[in-house]
């Protein structure tokens, strides 16, 4: 039997999603209370009245709840997941607006009804009095602090953190050029196709509750629900259905909508569901939004980096339910595979009178590619060097792993790396894509009045962040093997990926694993889905719980067949003599065996009953040490995160009339160690890079001055659809294993997005001649900054 | 996003129709436009009036020098009207830019000129055409040219109680003309960030004769230019008509938003009117070389 | 069209259509989204629901064979049509259609949210154009909106699903 680690296998999810039976959240509690929320219109403003008794006749009302209706710990604020010493203003909303509200789209009353549409109508007649505040909107206002997002907060500043290696400003006063760059980013968001939402059912008789939510994070829901609602956490159960896309919306938690319907469930005694449309989706949810850096950076002759400053502004929205770990991330993995001696960063967390900022796939790493490799091009662009040679002497090379860069990263453990061979990675790259045959195209492009342009963008990912997971493995007398994990699934193929695992590392085939994900019920310690980390995470956990198990399993064979374990193999679920196939035993029998009964339930189990034979009277059943059952719990947790890498080139041609840029080629080489699923992670690279352009070309959320977000729609915010993505990927990789779990890999989920920004931007530079400090660029946005280019030159 | 409650009604013929449509009454056809307003609660009509039973109404016709579409008419039908396109080339180079296929299966030429926005590519194409909307209600029948039709953005002259029937867009004349439509949208399917329609005829040496040009997304309504001062005596297959470029973007008064900058808007109506002239007469070459 | 009263007063319409080739029967009020009456008064829960603005086209079925948007069709307005979702697609015996199988095989979905919008789509599209170069694929899929493939191997299953098709077609006793 072939491995099943490195197959390109058939998803096991995919038969009953292109059926149509999914089941999604908004699939479940049919006959459920439907919620509805009241949401703020202004973007920052005190609530003076809330009038219902306009709502109170509306047909099929139930209930309706504000603030001075929540009691106990639901009346505080929301938790604030990730504390740090320097989040010294940390502000979190609270479920339904005490007095004020700081965003659009802030939840200010819930409206329970027997459908949707009541809800709304009863919504819609609700009469709120506010009295308008002024609100902050963008890095600009949020630094002048004219006006204050929350009262209490000085500057609007939730956090000023710095970290450093090095003497920096020493290192830049002696370096022989200095260069200083202003650039500027704007992410976007998430977007999955499938919104937010929950389905809560509360057991009178049996005092439990019961909760389905489009999450990433089962047991955060879990206990951050038990802890709002005051019940014991085995009173709650969380279950994630299929989810129809995370991409880093759905890690935060609690939503207010997550405690708010099961509380309400609880109070009418009836099942209530809360699915939240497209609009709430862009008002209430979670952006990952602008930053706005200063960089001075000293180098040699070389162009080698000798010391590295970045300043750098974060907009976090309204309230910081998250932290600050998307600007840690930029911080730290601004780094990239560069090697600075002195690196010295600084940044301030701002609020602002709009929605959340929490991460979104890149998580903060897109910003921070984007401002080290604009800084690298403008170096290479000063010094008359090619960009890649630069690159190159830069470069932590392969023989200086693990590497230890004197930071703390985003899981509180210090920034090393552990492996990667960036030198090798460039060199397939700019074999993939031509890099030193492209000059020559793009004099002969010129010739015919074509802009084309080439771009190159490196980054590191620092993956399988801890602080563990774990996975439950058990063989059923059937020979069927069941396995649990508590992260959750969004679409990226984990009941394959860690089924091949398991087969593997039992020996059984694909077809007779069946994997869980998300559900409290099945595994209940488990951190959650985000940072690229469930291949590592869960796939070793899965790993270690499967040798346990099978450990086990040789170990009864062993027993039953009277040879030593070490003589057994399993191969195609059945247990065997090394290289004798009419020795064996199918697993389902060893399973039967391993569980001494009384009682013989069926045929089968009739081998394991007490005077069925071959039993060693001088022994107890279950000896001291052991268990019934072939099972295998394990959990794995790493002392650090695993560090994966890749690099992208892009050829854009620019249409000189119309500033529209096109695709011409998209190249991706990466390295995430030895692929478990090599079409999944594929998947994964063609997802992530079509967000990586839509961000750069495409997206953005447009808040006006008053903090409205005027393009809170599919309509106007432009998600790409096949027309504005590449027309083809190509795609090099390299494996370098990660020495620091069981499985030697490394996480790939959000590779494809990290360099979008900065591979267009360099492209673009290239092809236009103008350099391209901030992102994104629409066709309009290039167009002016040609304008302005011109008119400078003119100037002159 | 639901819909807020409305009346509902359902009528099985024009007639019966006109008799529903009072002053409340928004009219249902294709909903694509409409639909959308209703789920998100920017329209709350108190009463609807489903006018996709009259079946009566889904004509595409080819005569009288006219090409007439019928209230019901969905996109996707004109798009697939051979006569249709013969007759009045435009109507399929405008067609192809509105949406997406799925939208233009339910979707109404007609009614996406009653929803008459500045954005739409079939407000344009009937500006230019000079052509005509007839609309009727129980007190009668009236035909408005379409430069009385389009008022403002989502506003047009149609009063409570009229039922728009059909709309009529002119053929092109036999020989010596043709028609072009550029447009440039942010994504493939989007409203235009800037659009244009072009009319080009020759003279009778031979030259250009003369042409005009309707945009898209740069005012309240449609706006339709006279070219011909700019073009008049040009050759006929030259390859650039900077003059036209040049009146647009003198003539044109765009507004920014989100997608781009008015600046941004007039340099692209320029390139546009050229790629359309450009088009335009390259058609009108052909019918005469044919 | 009749209609009565319904459960919070509101006025409802008995609407028939037939779906996947059965007659089924709502009484829903005339503000009834489509894509509501299928997914909670039909139970057809496979059409997926992203922006009710038409926009993603997550939501999209087939009326009377042609791809539409069901977030922008009141049900009342169907009245009388026939409908295929996506619970539609595959034979009675529970085989695959070509695109469906086409989809697993290339690796087309990844959430599967927006994909039965995205089969219905393709259904319909290459039983209008059965051998669809590049361009035409992609026209074909260009107004449903994916956030997680990338649509590269959405595009490879439209091929993919054009040549099962030719292949079924091919077989003996060939059927498609």
């Amino acid at each position: 039997m072939s491995s099943l680690f490195g197959a390109r296998v058939q998803r096991v999810e995919d038969d009953r999603l292109i059926r149509g039976h999914g089941a999604y959240l908004d699939d479940l509690g049919n006959g459920a209370l439907a919620a509805a929320f009241v949401r703020s219109p202004y973007a920052h403003a005190r609530i003076t009245d809330i009038d219902v008794s306009g709502a109170l006749d509306v047909p099929g009302l139930v209930a309706i709840y504000s603030y001075e209706d929540l009691t106990g710990r639901l009346a505080e604020p929301l938790p604030l997941l990730i504390p740090h010493p320097t989040l010294t203003h940390g502000r979190t909303p609270y479920p339904l607006a005490q007095t004020e509200v700081n965003h659009v789209g802030e939840a200010i009353a819930m409206v329970v009804a027997t459908d949707r549409y009541a809800a709304e109508d009863a919504a819609d007649l609700i009469d709120v009095s506010y009295e308008p505040l002024p609100a902050v909107v963008g890095i600009e206002a949020a630094r002048a602090a004219d006006q204050l997002v929350h009262d209490d907060v000085p500057g609007n500043l939730a956090a000023n953190s710095t970290q450093e290696h090095g003497d920096t400003a020493a290192a830049i006063a002696a370096a022989p050029h200095v260069l200083e760059l202003d650039l500027e980013i704007e992410r976007s968001a998430s977007t999955p196709l499938e919104g937010r939402g929950v389905l809560a059912e509360w057991d009178e008789k049996a005092a439990r509750l019961r909760l389905w939510t489009s999450t990433q994070t089962s047991t955060g829901v879990r206990a951050a629900v038990a802890a709002k609602l005051g019940l014991d956490l085995s009173q709650v159960d969380v279950i994630t259905p299929d989810v129809g896309g995370g991409f880093g919306v759905k890690i935060v938690h609690p939503w207010p909508e997550e405690v708010l319907v099961p509380w309400a469930a609880r109070l009418l005694g009836q099942p209530v569901k809360f699915t939240e449309d497209r609009r709430e989706h862009f008002i209430s949810s979670a952006h990952e939004r602008a930053q706005v850096h200063h960089v001075t950076v000293g180098y040699d002759d070389d162009g080698r980096m000798l010391g590295l400053d970045v300043r750098f502004w974060h907009d976090n929205g309204a309230y910081v339910p998250y932290g600050i770990i998307v600007p840690i991330v930029t911080s730290t993995q601004l780094l990239g595979p560069y090697k600075p001696p002195a690196y010295r960063v600084e940044f301030d967390s701002l609020y602002t009178n709009t929605v959340l900022v929490t991460p979104y796939r890149g998580a903060g790493r897109p910003h921070g590619c984007f401002v080290m490799e604009r800084t690298i091009d403008a170096i290479a662009a000063e010094r008359g060097l090619d960009r890649a040679l630069v690159r190159e002497r830069n470069f932590i090379q392969p023989d200086e792993m693990p590497y230890d860069h004197g930071l703390i990263f985003q899981d509180g453990r210090p920034l090393i790396y552990d492996s990667g061979d960036y030198p090798a990675g460039l060199r397939k790259l700019k074999d993939l894509v031509g890099w030193d045959e492209f000059p020559a195209a793009k004099a002969a492009a010129a010739a015919e009045g074509r802009r084309i342009g080439i771009g190159l963008a490196c980054y590191v990912e620092g993956t399988g962040v801890g602080p563990y997971e774990g996975a439950h493995v058990v063989v059923e007398t059937s020979g069927k093997v069941k396995v649990a994990t508590g992260l959750t699934t969004q679409g990226q193929g984990h009941q394959t990926m860690l089924a091949q695992v398991v087969a593997d590392e039992l020996g059984v085939p694909l077809r007779d694993v069946e994997v869980v994900t998300g559900d409290t019920r099945r595994f209940s310690y488990a951190v959650g889905t985000f940072a690229s980390r469930t291949a590592v995470m869960s796939g070793s956990a899965v790993a270690l719980a499967a040798r346990k198990a099978k450990e086990k399993a040789l170990r009864v064979a062993a027993d039953a067949l009277e040879v030593a374990p070490a003589d057994l193999e399993i191969t195609d679920g059945v247990v065997q003599v090394k290289g004798d196939p009419e020795s064996g035993i199918s697993l389902g029998t060893v399973a039967v065996l391993s569980n001494p009964l009384r009682y013989a339930f069926d045929e089968a189990a009739t081998a394991a009953t007490q005077f069925a034979g071959g039993t060693d009277m001088s022994r107890p059943p279950i000896a001291d040490d052991d268990e019934p059952g072939i099972e295998g719990r394990a959990y794995f947790s790493p002392v650090r995160s695993t560090f994966a890498s890749g690099m992208h080139a892009v050829i854009v041609e620019t249409d000189p009339q119309t500033a529209e840029v096109t695709i011409l080629r998209y190249c991706v080489v990466h390295d995430c160690g030895p692929l478990i699923n090599p079409r999944i992670v594929e998947g994964q690279i063609h997802g992530g890079v079509a967000q990586g352009v839509g961000g750069a070309l495409y997206e953005r959320m447009a808040y006006d001055e008053t903090g409205q977000l005027v393009n809170a729609s599919f309509m106007d915010f432009l998600m790409p659809y096949a027309s504005e993505v590449p027309k083809q990927i190509e795609i090099d990789h390299l494996e370098t294993p990660s020495p620091l779990n069981p499985l030697g890999i490394k996480g790939v989920g959000e590779a494809g997005v990290i360099p979008g920004a900065a591979v267009l931007a360099a492209a673009i530079e290239d092809a236009e001649g103008i350099p391209i400090r901030s992102m994104p660029m629409s066709p309009s946005d290039l167009f002016e900054l040609r304008a302005a280019c011109e008119s400078q030159a003119g100037r002159r | 996003m639901k819909p807020s409650p409305f009346r509902y009604s359902r009528p099985e013929s024009v007639t019966e129709a006109l008799v529903l449509l009072d002053d409340e009454a928004k009219v249902l056809a294709g909903g694509q436009s409409l639909i959308p307003l209703l789920n998100m609660r920017l329209a709350a009509p108190e009463h609807l009036v489903d006018i996709n039973r009259l079946t009566e109404l889904s004509y595409v016709e080819t005569a009288n020098g006219a090409v007439r579409i019928g209230a019901l008419a969905r996109h996707a039908e004109v798009l697939a009207c051979e006569s249709a396109a013969a007759a009045q080339p435009l109507l399929r180079q405008a067609l192809r830019w509105v949406a997406h296929p799925a939208v233009r299966n339910r979707g109404t030429t007609v009614g996406s000129l009653v929803h008459g926005d500045p954005a739409g590519e079939m407000p344009a194409v009937l500006a230019l055409l000079g052509g005509t909307v007839r609309v009727a209600s129980i007190a009668g029948e009236r035909a408005i040219p379409a430069s009385d039709f389009f008022l403002g953005p989502l506003e047009t002259a149609l009063e409570p109680g009229e039922l728009a029937i059909d709309a009529e867009f002119p053929a092109l004349a036999r020989s010596g003309s043709g028609t072009g439509f550029a447009e440039i949208s942010r994504r493939r399917g989007d409203y235009a960030v800037c659009g244009v329609a072009a009319l080009a005829w020759l003279g009778p040496d031979g030259r250009v004769g003369g042409a005009s040009a309707a945009y898209l997304s740069m005012g309240p309504v449609p706006v339709v230019l006279d070219l011909t001062e700019a073009v008049a005596g040009a050759a006929a297959d030259a390859a650039t008509f900077p003059a036209a470029a040049g009146l647009a973007r003198d003539r044109l008064d765009p507004q920014p938003d989100i997608h781009a900058t008015a600046s941004y808007r007039r340099h692209l109506a320029g390139v546009l009117t050229e790629r359309a002239l450009l088009a335009a007469l390259a058609d009108a070459r052909e019918t005469v070389a044919a | 069209m009749s209609a009565n009263q319904g459960a919070n007063g509101a006025e409802v319409h008995e609407v028939r259509l037939t779906v996947n080739g059965a007659a089924r029967t709502a009484n829903v009020p005339a503000r009834r989204l489509l894509s509501d009456c299928l997914r909670h008064d039909l139970r057809l829960t496979g059409t997926h629901v992203g922006c009710e603005h038409g926009v993603c086209g997550a939501c999209t079925i087939l009326l009377n064979g042609a791809p539409v948007r069901s977030c922008l069709l009141l049900a009342v307005s169907a009245d009388g049509a026939d409908i295929t979702t996506v619970e539609g697609l595959a034979d009675p015996d529970g085989t695959l259609s070509p695109v469906q199988q086409a989809f697993a095989e290339c690796h087309g979905l990844q959430c599967g949210f927006c994909t039965p919008g995205f089969l219905t789509t393709i259904t319909a599209g290459l039983a209008a154009t059965p051998n669809p170069d590049d361009e035409q694929a992609r026209d074909m899929i260009g107004g449903n909106l994916c956030r997680c493939t990338g649509y590269q191997n959405i595009l490879a299953a439209v091929h993919r699903a054009a040549e099962i098709t030719r292949e079924r077609a091919a077989e003996p006793g060939g059927r498609s």
